[in-house]
């Protein structure tokens, strides 16, 4: 077992924790925090995204303990209240999910792409989306939410 | 996944130490690819050593005639370094090809270089460009390092700690990304230096290599006609379900062509 300090949406947490769990399986049962998505396990579909000290990250590949000490955000961690990060309701507005479950790793990459680059391209942002799965929109729909985020 | 102890250093000694000691240990660096073979259960360590809190393993420094990077660095770090966009192009664009934006946030050029996967970007670019890798006890030419598929010439107490890349008059890497893993089914890499031109090949063999006698005629005559006469020797070329050896060896003339013709 292992001791981490982590900072999760603002909140600090000190847990007792086992050395190899990883960092998705450490919020979604440890933390209770469900948002965050395991769709494939292997790196490819980027339902876990993440932020660690600001950048999106993968939470399925990653160790709760190599986080140990850091900061970070999940989907739950975007909106205040009932108000929605502008995100969440561009792809609200756009009808860019269907069942929902590959949306809050979308979004948190999104969110990220829009830190790093305020005015991204049609094309930069198909970029981005490169580890992410969707089966159901077609993707256009979620292209058409990121660009209402920017305008 | 089975269980391991997990230990945290803060220096590089302290990880030789661990390394040292353990039984069956594995140092972790971004974890983009030790986590997934752990997942399988391909590797079963009983001590998983993070280097990841080593802050003297972290920047990029230009030399005047070559560039070091630190084995810590992210692939996103290199693809954005200022240091390596504007010296060695190619280098800054092979890193930013790698996987995907989440990939290269974690994923480091020491984790790459020491995990040697035939299909990985970073070999192409340690070869044509003449680096030299340093460890924690060592240092080792770019040529010698490629032992086999996954296997390097460093020993297991060692740690990567720097590589040391030569600043090419030109340069570019060319890759054709397998659709599914975004790994290189085929990728060049061609450096062009005073003294020389180096063409280095990945995703087609157990391990990357040189073209040296593609390299000789491309110092003769550099020019795409030099390639519409070459013949790609496939004999140690990969078949998979992926591509036949036929297929990588296309993919590499054609890669080859279109490097050349934007490097004229
Ligand atoms: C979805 C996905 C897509 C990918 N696509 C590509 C791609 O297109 N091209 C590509 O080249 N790669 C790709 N990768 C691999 C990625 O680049 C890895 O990050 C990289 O190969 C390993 O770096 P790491 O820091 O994550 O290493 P780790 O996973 O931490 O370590 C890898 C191996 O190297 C050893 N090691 C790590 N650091 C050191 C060191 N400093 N000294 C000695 N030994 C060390 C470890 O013990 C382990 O055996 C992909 C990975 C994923 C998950
Ligand atoms: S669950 Fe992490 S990438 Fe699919
Ligand atoms: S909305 Fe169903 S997987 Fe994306």
């Amino acid at each position: 077992m292992a001791k981490i300090d982590i900072k999760i949406n603002g909140k600090g947490y000190s847990e007792t924790i086992d050395d190899n769990i990883l960092l998705v399986d450490f919020l979604r049962e440890k933390i209770g925090l469900t948002g965050t998505h395991v769709g494939c396990d292997t790196s490819q579909c980027g339902a876990c995204v993440v932020h660690v000290d600001g950048d999106s990250v993968k939470s399925c590949t990653t160790l709760a303990m190599q986080v140990n000490g850091k900061d970070i955000t999940t989907i739950e961690g975007l909106s205040e209240g009932d108000n929605l990060h502008p995100i969440q309701k561009a792809f609200q507005n756009n009808h860019a999910l269907q069942c929902g479950f590959c949306t809050p790793g979308l979004v948190m990459s999104a969110v990220d792409l829009l830190q790093k680059n305020k005015n991204p391209s049609e094309d930069e942002i198909r970029e981005w989306f490169e580890g992410h799965i969707c089966r159901c929109t077609g993707y256009k729909n979620i292209i058409k939410a990121v660009q209402e985020a920017i305008a | 996944m089975y269980n391991f102890k997990f230990h945290k250093v803060d220096n590089i000694q302290d990880a030789v130490a661990i390394l040292s000691t353990s039984e069956d240990p594995k140092i972790l660096s971004g974890g983009h690819t030790l986590i997934p073979t752990l997942k399988q259960r391909l590797s079963q360590p009983t001590d998983v050593i993070d280097i990841s809190n080593i802050d003297d393993l972290k920047s990029i420094k230009n030399n005047g005639n070559k560039i070091t990077i630190d084995a810590l660095c992210t692939h996103s770090q290199v693809a954005k370094s200022i240091d390596v966009t504007t010296e060695i192009v190619g280098l800054a664009s092979m890193a930013s090809q790698i996987g995907d934006p989440q990939v290269r946030h974690r994923g480091t050029i020491g984790g790459s270089i020491a995990n040697a996967d035939p299909a990985a970007d970073y070999p192409a670019a340690v070869l044509a460009l003449d680096a030299q890798i340093n460890t924690s006890s060592n240092s080792y030419n770019s040529d010698d390092f490629f032992v086999d598929m996954f296997e390097t010439a460093i020993n297991s107490d060692e740690i990567i700690t720097s590589i040391d890349f030569k600043i090419p008059k030109k340069s570019i890497y060319k890759k054709f990304r397998n659709p599914a893993s975004g790994y290189a089914m085929a990728g060049v890499f061609v450096a062009i230096f005073d003294n020389g031109i180096r063409v280095a090949i990945t995703g087609a063999s157990i391990k990357a290599f040189r073209l040296h006698d593609l390299e000789k005629k491309l110092e003769n005559n550099f020019s795409v006609d030099v390639l519409k006469e070459f013949n790609v020797d496939t004999t140690n070329y990969n078949s998979d379900i992926h591509a036949s050896a036929k297929y990588r060896g296309n993919l590499v003339k054609v890669l080859l062509e279109e490097a050349v013709a934007e490097l004229v």
